[in-house]
């Protein structure tokens, strides 16, 4: 992958200025890549970061200049041209050209595609109601935090990070919140049961109300949505509707370029599409990966970061890092959860600490392992820095570490993990 | 604006003028400092913006706070009683001249 000097490429144009194609910009320059940069990004603005558009942002707690990733004379200071609010509408792979929206045409010699996703959409929905709110952008959390207020009624469509981090934040601005989950248990997807079911708790013990086993039959209304209703007759009015139930990858300029595609661009352990110039990172890469050997595509900004690293220092020509332990996190009221891992050949799981104390009292404070095989596999900590790190260093170093210490709160973690 | 100095494991110092405001790892990726990634934003939820604070500074900075960002140090590798999470250090006037060195692992 370490080009020598002289074939550096020149010219380097990456598609999408969220959280990887931003940082894969600062990396470049961080690894010494002295060739021209360009940053096309189809929002107005500069790069900002998104995981706070559920929480500090909707809460009003942080402001526009701590949102941004960097001040916008960072961009003209390292030279990176970056262009907003613009799309890529086609790539010309045999001329190595990019089309922009604006009938630009931006040669490149190394292309990266940031491109993302983007929230699915409910079916039951008419076009043109207003006030069904998704979140993804900025636009999206200035919509949301003006739907949000004592007394008003949100319903949330779907039970996953999105869905459950909004719920905290719309209760704790007063607003009353029903969550309606399509199947079995919250976070099903992504979350393991016990997670599940101690979220379910903590989130009704605030107020929500939680619907498990939901099926929308109807979102009701005319011009806006005025209620949702249930296929078992339940009807819940709202004032707005949120819906998170998943993300799509944003495909459709790597699909037009004929690279190969299948639930996201597939990419090699090294991020390069099926063309040898086109690099895809992030949401919209689907990527064989090396610690676990099957191809995922991970949506999470920790992931996009790596991947940002990786595709920087192939391009710089330094050698890459070791791979990470794919992890992520949520905030959810006074609750910190860090997982990391994916939960793969599982044949224990042990809990450390306890989900909750006697009666409506949560204690709050405990770390899911799954093990395969006597090596931890995965980790989901709430409240637990110290079980998310031990947890995230054991997945990394492979060490067999016997259940019955893991679960033992007096076994230290560090000792466990050194 | 408080000078705040970063020093890499292999020797490099990056000097950077902070805003009043930001932490310690707000100043450094804003100015593109290495291997302080901050990749949670702040959150002390990731570790990836450990640095030990330069001794002579310690009683200004304070030692890592009680809870999560001791706790994330507790189980980092070579974290040392100097060893804070640069996005919980605030900065201030009277932290100009402030000099953190990174670990070897981060670059």
């Amino acid at each position: 992958m370490t080009q020598a000097a002289g074939d550096a490429p020149r010219r380097v144009v990456v598609i999408g200025a969220g959280h990887g194609g931003a940082q894969l910009v600062a990396f470049l320059r961080q690894f010494g890549f002295a060739g021209s940069i360009v940053l096309v990004g189809d929002e107005a603005g500069i790069p900002y970061q998104r995981p706070p558009l559920s929480k500090a942002w909707l809460k009003g707690e942080t402001t526009l200049d701590k949102l941004a990733m960097r001040p916008a004379s960072f961009y003209a200071e390292q030279k990176i041209e970056l262009r907003s609010g613009l799309r890529a509408e086609g790539i010309d792979t045999a001329a190595r050209q990019v089309r922009l929206s604006n009938s630009e045409q931006l040669g490149y010699d190394e292309l990266v595609l940031a491109t993302g996703s983007y929230p699915r959409a409910l079916p039951l929905v008419a076009a043109g109601l207003g006030n069904v709110l998704a979140l993804r952008a900025l636009p999206d959390a200035e919509k949301l935090r003006a739907a949000l207020a004592p007394g008003k009624r949100l319903v949330i469509v779907g039970g996953g990070f999105i869905g459950l981090e909004c719920a905290a934040t719309a209760r704790d601005l007063g607003a009353e919140v029903v969550v309606l989950e399509k199947a079995p248990r919250l976070l099903e997807r992504v979350a393991s049961a016990p997670i599940s079911q101690f979220l379910h708790r903590y989130h009704e013990a605030r107020g929500v109300t939680v619907v498990v086993d939901a099926s929308i039959t109807a979102v009701e209304g005319q011009g806006r949505a005025e209620a949702v209703r249930l296929a078992d007759g339940r009807r819940f009015a709202c004032d707005s509707v949120l819906v998170g139930i998943g993300a799509v990858p944003a495909t459709a300029l790597a699909e037009a370029a004929g690279l190969a595609c299948d639930n996201g661009v597939c990419v090699g352990a090294d991020c390069r599409s099926s063309d040898p110039h086109i690099f895809a990172i992030g949401d919209v890469a689907r990527r064989p990966h090396p610690l676990y050997g099957t191809a995922l595509r991970l949506e999470s900004v920790p992931s996009s970061l790596e991947q940002a690293r990786l595709v920087a220092a192939a391009i710089a020509g330094r050698e890459p890092g070791p791979p990470e332990v794919p992890w992520f996190w949520s905030d959810q009221y006074d609750l910190k959860l860090q997982m990391a891992g994916l939960p793969v050949a599982v044949d224990e799981v042990v809990i450390r600490g306890q989900p909750e104390g006697a009666g409506a009292e949560f204690a709050a404070k405990f770390a899911v392992f799954h093990l395969s095989q006597g090596r931890v596999t995965c980790v989901e900590a709430v409240n637990q820095p110290q079980a998310f790190m031990a947890g995230r260093k054991l997945i990394g170093s492979g060490k067999t570490v016997p259940a019955a210490r893991l679960a033992d709160p007096a076994v230290p973690l560090n000792e466990l993990a050194a | 604006m408080p000078k705040i100095t970063y020093i890499s494991s292999d020797g490099a110092e990056h000097v950077v003028d902070a805003e009043n405001g930001l932490s310690a790892m707000e100043a450094a990726v804003r100015n593109n400092v290495p291997g302080i990634d901050g990749d949670c934003g702040g959150m002390a939820a990731c570790g990836t913006c450990h640095v030990y604070v330069d001794r002579a500074w310690l009683g200004k900075t304070g030692a890592a706070r009680e809870g999560v960002e001791r706790d994330m140090l507790s189980v980092t590798d070579g974290a040392a009683d100097n060893s804070r999470l640069a996005c919980q250090i605030a900065l201030t006037e009277e932290l100009d001249g402030l000099v953190l060195r990174l670990p070897s692992g981060q670059h």
